[in-house]
């Protein structure tokens, strides 16, 4: 698996992990440029269709970010996430895909060293694992 | 009328941000990648989009090209969306047919390679998802007519004070028993030499006397909701069990209380009641009872001397914390610092010997209303050296990398006190640099230089007791390396006075969260931009003055807590607040009125009605709905979806992405 760079989308809140990316970015802390952000209001706003058509599209990996549990700007939009999230991790399993491509993460728009870390980890994680097996150039 | 697909026209522009963006992202290989994309009918770039010659530029392309969309690519939307927003309004375009691309916060400063590639998936993306955009109608609420003021020292006391003259309503709570903050246990500031209590308490007075202004005093906040103009925040009033509007103020409840404890205010080098004022010029001039040092609490209703005396019956042993909601139109968070506990570098002998004390406990031991009266005394007696350690846990990369900015000034000002009130003390300050910046701070310095006192420039290495000669026996031995002669002295003292960093609150984490605010790395709130908006913050409606942003002395601190109160005046007085247009939708051919969207909405947006239908259809009140998403998610049919977040153009954005390799 030499020299595989993982592919990563990440729906992030727009009021804590949204902004923790860009602290991350005021604060120069660098990571690895495999995660391309898509800015959502909420984490209640992500559309199991769009993880779904992601994996689809060939991406190797998922993050949903949203705020802290009690933090939501929108009250409990985070536990609607939460909810979602664990239904679709059954049903991405039913399609052989590994729980880990999919991952929630709650970071604070305060954690700017927490967002980069967390992309650290995860490249390393789906590093190991390998391409979705979905990715249409995947089947080498 | 419907757009036609070849009606799109997509203007892309780059910006360098000098070379922000332009030093890791090659621009020109980026604007030529735009040029190629769909429906895009101009790509530029230039040194500065947001500067007045680059918005005459998106401006004059929109006019004259007849652009419909703009991506502008550049830093985080969270910085200059509304900037762009305007100038597509100016430029006649509706705003919302606007995408920013953030190429500078969450790609140049963050990565080193791959950053080019990246900018082209991400301007790939924006352009997909622009092509969706639809022109949206922006709705104004107006604005709750008030300030919550958060931290009753001098920061939000000025604060609270501006804004309340102004003749607005100001909620200051305070946590501690009275406002004031650390700014009463001071003695003397620099470089006036003016006495701390003379210029504060009048205001905590007019605090109290002020009809705009609600004190909230032990009391904290535990709850924000709401957005910019609006916000609701729960207060959490602790129990004083002291009954605030009986209660005169005469004392005799503290003068016949019969427990002790040891007092905060004096950082415990004098003593206070179980029931008590944090000092006599508190206000409220009202004393709380301390549960956990009296004995009515302690053996099950014992004592009661306060309850005997108080002849207004005030006491209250039953009183309850109560939660009050209060309706702001912005917030000023002004919460302060803690003094670092020096015992952390241990080789400095703080708590270990008696003698060695902090800076604030000598503004206690120095001060009129202090446990001494005044008297500097030590070990029952009047030190006649005393050596200042400056830089104690500042300017240390064990520690904290900043400097603390007030110690230099307040050592020079603790020379003239102990050489005024000792005669013949001799005073050795050890410093790294002295850093004397303010107006005024150079004189007094060079003043003070003149008094007699010794400066060794160096960091000590440790304070001992171990002696080494006849002259050391029964002293501290202050260890430091002279730096500007290259030899290391020992300096026998009778006194050791450290000056601790000034760090963000122990809870300055959840208040940010509280808040949802940003820290900088060194654990302080973080102000929106350093120059230009030194009080806002990410959060719009709210701000953060004085020490909460990080180490100032009482002129800075005053200054910030007079722009907040200026930002919030702002705010307020324009009346009302422009909201995002960006809510849910319902489409009434495809809703088959489940009620789903009623039920998982907790801001009651959706509701059912018949209207003579056959079956019920959901619809939105717009004044309601906060745009979050979560009914579109829930919607089974897809009826729902939330504008300028539509599913068409979240997926194409995501298609977009997915096109261009990592």
């Amino acid at each position: 698996m030499n020299g595989f760079e993982p592919k990563i989308v990440a729906f992030t809140c727009n009021w804590c992990s949204y902004a923790a990316a860009d602290l991350a970015g005021t604060s120069r802390i660098h990571y690895p440029s495999n995660v391309r952000i898509i800015r959502v209001m909420c984490s209640g706003m992500i559309d199991p269709i769009y993880v779904l058509r992601a994996f689809e599209a060939g991406f190797d990996g998922v993050l949903l970010a949203g705020c802290h549990i009690g933090d939501c700007h929108y009250i409990s939009g985070n536990m609607r996430a939460e909810e979602r999230t664990a239904k679709l991790r059954r049903l991405l399993h039913t399609l052989g895909l590994e729980d880990e491509r999919l991952k929630l993460e709650w970071i604070s728009a305060a954690e700017g060293g927490g967002f980069a870390e967390t992309i650290k980890e995860y490249v390393g994680q789906l590093k190991q694992l390998g391409p979705s097996p979905l990715r249409k150039e995947a089947t080498a | 009328m419907a757009e036609g697909k070849n009606d799109v026209k997509i203007g892309v522009y780059v910006c360098h941000c000098g070379s922000n963006i332009a030093g890791t992202v090659d621009v020109e290989e980026l604007t030529a990648f735009a040029q190629e994309l769909g429906s895009v009918a101009v790509a530029r770039n230039y040194k500065f989009m947001c500067s007045e010659p680059g918005q005459a530029l998106i401006k004059q392309d929109i006019e004259e090209l007849g652009l419909n969309r703009v991506v502008v690519a550049a830093c985080s939307p969270r910085m200059h969306e509304p900037t762009f927003r305007r100038v597509c309004e100016q430029g006649g375009l509706n705003p919302y047919q606007l995408h920013i691309c953030n190429i500078r916060e969450q790609c140049s400063w963050v990565h080193k390679d791959g950053a080019t590639e990246k900018a082209k998936a991400l301007v790939s993306a924006a352009v997909s998802r622009a092509y969706y955009l639809e022109p949206l109608e922006s709705r104004e609420v107006p604005v709750a007519p008030a300030v919550l003021v958060v931290g009753g020292g001098i920061a939000g006391i000025q604060a609270a004070l501006k804004v309340a003259d102004a003749g607005r309503k100001v909620y200051l709570v305070e946590r501690e028993p009275s406002i004031g903050g650390h700014m009463t246990q001071i003695d003397k500031t620099f470089p006036t030499l003016d006495c701390s209590a003379c210029i504060l308490t009048p205001r905590m007075a007019a605090v109290k006397a002020h009809p705009n202004i609600e004190l909230m005093t032990y009391s904290e906040v535990v709850g924000v909701q709401g957005y910019v103009g609006n916000f609701r925040a729960t207060i959490r009033r602790k129990p004083r069990y002291v009954d605030e509007s009986l209660c005169t103020g005469c004392g005799i409840c503290q003068e016949k209380c019969p427990w002790k404890a040891e007092s905060e205010f004096d950082c415990g080098l004098g003593q206070r009641k179980a029931i008590y004022t944090p000092f006599p010029q508190a206000v409220p001039n009202v004393p709380v009872i301390d549960p956990e040092h009296c004995v009515y609490f302690l053996r099950d209703g014992k004592c009661g001397a306060c309850l005997k005396f108080c002849e207004r019956g005030a006491i209250d042993f039953n009183q309850t914390e109560k939660m009050v909601d209060v309706e702001v139109g912005a917030i000023i968070v002004a919460t302060g610092y803690d003094l670092m506990d020096p015992s952390e570098i241990g080789r400095l002998g703080y708590s270990r010997f008696p003698n060695v004390i902090t800076s604030l406990e000598f503004e206690r031991l120095c001060n009129a209303t202090g446990p001494t009266g005044g008297h500097i005394v030590v070990n029952g007696q009047e030190p006649k050296s005393v050596a200042i350690i400056h830089c104690v846990g500042s300017r240390d990369r064990k520690y904290h990398e900043y400097c603390s900015r007030v110690c230099c000034m307040y050592a020079l000002k603790f020379a003239h006190l102990i050489k005024e009130k000792i005669e013949g003390a001799s005073v050795y300050q050890f410093y790294i640099d002295m850093r004397c910046y303010g107006k005024g701070f150079e004189e007094f310095y060079q003043r003070e230089a003149g008094e007699g006192v010794t400066f060794i420039r160096g960091k000590p290495s440790q304070v001992t007791d171990f002696a080494m000669s006849e002259e050391e026996q029964g002293k501290l031995v202050v260890v430091c390396e002279n730096t500007l002669v290259g030899r290391t002295l020992r300096v026998p003292v009778d006194m050791v006075i450290l000056c601790p960093a000034m760090e963000a609150r122990a809870d300055a984490r959840d208040v940010a969260r509280l808040f949802n605010l940003t820290q900088s790395a060194d654990g302080f709130l973080q102000e929106r931009h350093a120059k230009l908006e030194p009080v806002a913050t990410a959060n719009d409606g709210m701000f953060v003055v004085g020490c909460a942003q990080g180490p100032k002395d009482i002129p800075d601190t005053v200054a910030q807590a007079l722009a907040g109160a200026a930002e919030t005046l702002a705010l307020i007085d324009r009346g009302s607040v422009e909201l995002q247009a960006a809510t849910a939708t319902v489409d009434e051919t495809l809703c088959q009125g489940c009620g789903r969207c009623e039920e998982i909405c907790v801001f009651h947006a959706p509701t059912l009605s018949s209207d003579g239908r056959l079956i019920p259809v959901s619809s939105i009140n717009e004044a309601l709905c906060k745009g979050c998403g979560v009914c579109a998610v829930a919607c089974p049919t897809g009826a729902i979806s939330i504008r300028h977040f539509t599913r068409q153009q979240i997926l194409a954005e995501l298609e977009a992405l997915s096109g261009v390799p990592v």
